[in-house]
């Protein structure tokens, strides 16, 4: 019961104290805020404890399960020898720590995105295959758009571009609004339907 | 003075030479405005550090400055330090910064583009105060007022038994199947609540739908993989998905390396989550959550390994990524309703009633705003405005 109960009378409290917060300007109100941002911190760094064992037990797990060996054993070798780098030798600007940074974690991130490129044509395919009125639509809006920004699109007329820039400016921009406006009314919703202990799915159900 | 060399260096850098009359770079003395002109007070709705300058200028002389300097001391018989030099001819100064409850005294000086220096009386003195209560968020409080009334008028009233009547959203009458799915397949449900921290507001929502989802597979006896991003979110997941097989009587089926910590990397856990994609092969993804950059990666992915796919966002620019990869897709407001939605709870279906409701009223304001707006009336827009 308690194990319910305290969280609930926490968050309620915490809840309608940061909602009263917003509307004191006052320094000690200033001081408030920035202490709970403090807490948060405090919460956030014995949380990563946790969640570096969290990364080690599972991939120590899988290679005792001699499952997928190869990608958790270098995950954890990594982990460790960066760690101790980190720790033990240097993180300074021309240590091995940010040679290893720089030129590994860095190229391979870069690599990720980057694939977005090829993902975004596949996806793109199948979007723009006109198979109702809504992905018609879709394929219209984004032929004009992509028309619309580059030079071939002042050639076919003059206007195009404008009527691109307007189709940005006008329909997707409602749409964006409609869906912001809901967004933020959800958000509140949520927020005092948690304050209000209404919802507790976040406890487990 | 100080400010009459550093005023006369940037008339002679910022002007263009042949526009200024001969005699420029000769001080000459200045004029007095008038007092009247001058407007000095607390800031209003701060914490008590800046006080605010505001000014008239007579008939044509605006167009002649070329810049302006506040000085500012804490006597008005000791000489004055230069506290902003301010290029062109503004007509409000706020001097932030300053100690609280201490008496202020200042001038303004105003440089003209013929090398005249016009300079105010002295003007003060003027504290600085904190101030308990921002006026300027009245009308969002107002709102917010307003608002929390409907939900808690539908909250009264599904207490009462009434029957409340939601539209079908496909992407959640999807979930169960989506989850039966998976049993039917033997193959487990990847459940990836976003990439941002447990303060965003649809992280939190994510996480009430990962509780249904976890339900409903610990009831079908289906694994589920919930892979995290970050350390605060995997540390509230993993009690949720632990809870949630408790509370259906199969805490033996929970196993604590299903839900696990991955990297803070965007990119780096979007080729992990690509990788137990590829790998693992569930036939179930959620991407419920708050996205950036990565959710094409993990849609595309998933889209490609057969899985049906459940995406929710509130984040606008990644949701033409979800609706073409996905198979369902909550936009925005239905992310936050699928808790209740699923729950079929009296009480939390009774906030999406209020939630409409809301709508309704904003979307009323914003056309009476708009129609008011042609005529020139525009305190609907002020009153929406806020400070």
């Amino acid at each position: 019961m308690a194990a319910r109960t305290i969280p609930l009378a926490i968050v309620f409290f915490f809840g309608v104290l940061m909602t009263v917060q917003f509307y004191i300007p006052h320094p000690v109100s200033q001081r408030l805020y920035e202490m709970v941002l403090d807490w948060m911190n405090g919460v956030s760094a014995a949380a990563i404890i946790l969640a570096v064992g969290s990364l080690v037990k599972h991939h120590w797990r899988k290679i005792s399960r001699r499952e997928n060996v190869v990608y958790s054993g270098v995950t954890l070798l990594a982990f460790f020898f960066m760690a101790f780098l980190g720790l033990f030798v240097s993180i300074a600007e021309d240590s091995l720590f940010q040679t290893l940074f720089a030129n590994v974690q860095v190229p391979l991130q870069a690599t990720m995105f980057s694939l977005l490129a090829f993902y975004m044509a596949s996806a793109a395919y199948r979007a723009f295959r006109a198979r109702n009125l809504e992905a018609t639509l879709l394929l219209l809006a984004a032929f004009v758009l992509m028309i619309g920004i580059i030079p071939i699109g002042y050639l076919i007329h003059p206007k195009f571009a404008d009527f691109a820039q307007w189709v940005l400016n006008v329909p997707n921009m409602a749409a964006k609004r409609g869906i912001m406006i809901g967004v933020g009314l959800g958000a509140i919703a949520t927020s005092v339907k948690i304050i209000l202990g209404i919802e507790r799915n976040w406890l487990g159900g | 003075m100080g400010w009459v060399s550093l005023s006369l260096l940037w008339l002679a850098v910022a002007a263009p030479p042949d526009s200024l009359p001969a005699d420029t770079l000769a001080p000459r003395p200045p004029r007095v405005l008038e007092a009247a002109r001058f407007h000095l007070q607390d800031t209003p709705n701060d914490a008590g550090h800046s006080v605010t300058l505001r000014w008239t200028y007579p008939p044509g002389l605006q167009d002649s400055v070329r810049a302006v300097i506040v000085l500012r001391a804490e006597a008005p018989d000791v000489p004055m330090q230069e506290v902003k030099f301010i290029p062109g001819a503004p007509t409000v100064y706020k001097d932030m910064g300053i100690p609280s409850r201490t008496p202020f005294y200042y001038r303004v000086l105003f440089l003209t583009v013929t090398g005249d220096t016009i300079q105010s009386a002295v003007l003060g003195p003027v504290e600085a105060y904190p101030q308990w209560f921002h006026t300027g968020r009245i009308p969002i409080l107002l709102g917010v007022v307003l608002y929390v009334g409907l939900l808690l008028w539908f909250i009264v009233q599904a207490r009462g038994g009434k029957e409340l009547f939601l539209r079908k959203i496909p992407g959640l009458e999807a979930v169960d199947e989506a989850i039966g799915r998976a049993t039917e397949m033997g193959r487990p449900i990847l459940y990836v609540p976003g990439l941002s921290t447990i303060d965003d507001i649809a992280t939190i929502a994510s996480l009430n739908i990962l509780s249904h989802v976890t339900r409903k597979a610990a009831e079908y006896e289906t694994p589920i993989i919930v892979p995290n991003r970050n350390p605060v979110v995997y540390t509230v997941s993993r009690e949720i998905v632990k809870e949630a097989y408790t509370s259906v009587g199969r805490p033996d089926l929970f196993d604590p390396d299903q839900v696990f910590y991955v990297t803070d990397s965007q990119f780096g856990y979007a080729a992990a989550v690509s990788g137990i994609m590829m790998r693992d092969r569930p036939a179930t993804n959620f991407l419920i959550g708050m996205f950036w950059a990565e959710s094409l990666i993990l849609a595309e992915t998933g889209a490609a390994t057969g899985a049906i796919q459940i995406a929710g966002t509130d984040a606008v620019t990644q949701l033409p990524f979800f609706i073409v990869a996905c198979d369902y897709t909550l936009i925005g407001e239905e992310l936050y309703a699928a808790s209740a939605y699923l729950s079929r709870e009296p009480l939390l279906m009774a906030t999406l009633k209020g939630q409409d409701w809301m709508k309704f009223i904003l979307g009323t304001a914003l056309v009476l705003g708009s129609l008011l707006g042609l005529f020139g009336i525009t305190w609907v827009h002020h009153f929406f405005a806020g400070g």
